[in-house]
């Protein structure tokens, strides 16, 4: 019988990743500082999320100007979805068998 | 290996993060409350500006008050502008303290999609309001604010506590009883926008506020 654990992702270890991807399951772009008032972190630890989880492609990056205020978005890729939906479902399937 | 606790924990703050960060949920019932009470009173007062008369009658709203007929009408407009600010002034200061309460910003990406998805369609149905309502057609006025009104609480339903879906539905079944029966269209509107919203706001102030 397969090991289901095998199927978590590592990059979902961190509590802000796994929250960063769950904001943008349900949101199409996201800013910067919305992040910040949801997962409640500091600008350098979640900058540095936000970067492994770009470089992995699992979000793409926008930057724009609002006046002169520089804001960066972010947004889940296809393939960041359905990383995290496998990764969900992995979760579910931990917790029925271990019922 | 993670065990099935921190497993459990991750899933639910995966869940919450979904959650609060498409729906402003800090939405305080006393502010229903307080809205309710407000509009039953402003209902009251423009049923004794009319003469405790309908606004239906057949009479017509010209002869069934001692006031001139721009008088009366004026009356009637600060009456109900007067109720909306009492209202948005409460809400806003019943949900700002419960934000607080709770710990968490008053102000985000999810305030700003409920208000855009409330206040669009209710500025759009207000300002068709008032275009009937200066053209002296006051009954279908009652009506039709609240279908409105009802309308756009449906569809700020979504980006908010989940219960407001009901109170936007009741509101637009009042306001086609209101047009079906301009007679008595005042008493559905004390309903709909009084009565509902106290029912509505202790309700969720019992459930969610504590």
């Amino acid at each position: 019988m397969e090991n289901p654990i095998e199927h978590l992702d590592k990059i979902y270890d961190s509590r802000i990743r796994l929250g960063i991807m769950s904001i943008l399951m349900v949101n199409e772009w996201v800013d910067f500082n919305s992040f910040k008032e949801f997962l409640e972190t500091t600008d350098g630890n979640l900058a540095s999320h936000l970067k492994a989880l770009e470089k992995k492609e699992l979000i793409t990056v926008k930057k724009q100007f609002i006046g002169r205020k520089p804001k960066t978005s972010y947004r889940a890729t296809a393939k960041g979805k359905i990383s995290f939906q496998n990764h969900l479902d992995a979760l579910e399937k931990i917790i029925k068998e271990q019922k | 290996m993670a065990t099935k606790n921190e497993q459990l924990e991750n899933l639910n703050e995966i869940r919450s993060l979904m959650e609060r960060s498409t729906r402003f949920i800090s939405l305080s019932g006393l502010s229903g409350i307080f809205a309710g009470i407000f509009a039953l009173i402003g209902a009251v007062i423009a049923w004794w500006i009319l003469g405790f008369k309908a606004p239906g009658y057949p009479e017509g709203i010209t002869s069934i008050s001692d006031l001139s007929y721009k008088q009366l009408m004026w009356y009637l407009f600060m009456d109900a502008t007067i109720v909306l600010l009492l209202a948005l002034g409460t809400s806003y200061y019943f949900s700002h303290r419960k934000a607080q309460k709770e710990g968490v910003p008053f102000w985000s990406k999810s305030t700003r999609r409920l208000l855009a998805n409330l206040f669009i369609p209710l500025t759009a149905g207000g300002i068709f309001c008032l275009i009937l309502f200066i053209n002296g057609n006051v009954s279908i006025v009652i009506s039709l604010s609240m279908i409105f009104y009802g309308l756009a609480l449906y569809n700020a339903s979504n980006f908010t506590l989940n219960e407001v879906r009901y109170l936007g539905l009741a509101n637009i079944i009042c306001g086609i009883f209101a047009l079906l029966f301009p007679a008595i269209g005042l008493i559905f509107w004390a309903i709909g926008f009084g009565i509902f919203h106290i029912a509505y706001g202790s309700f969720m102030h019992l459930k969610y506020d504590k």
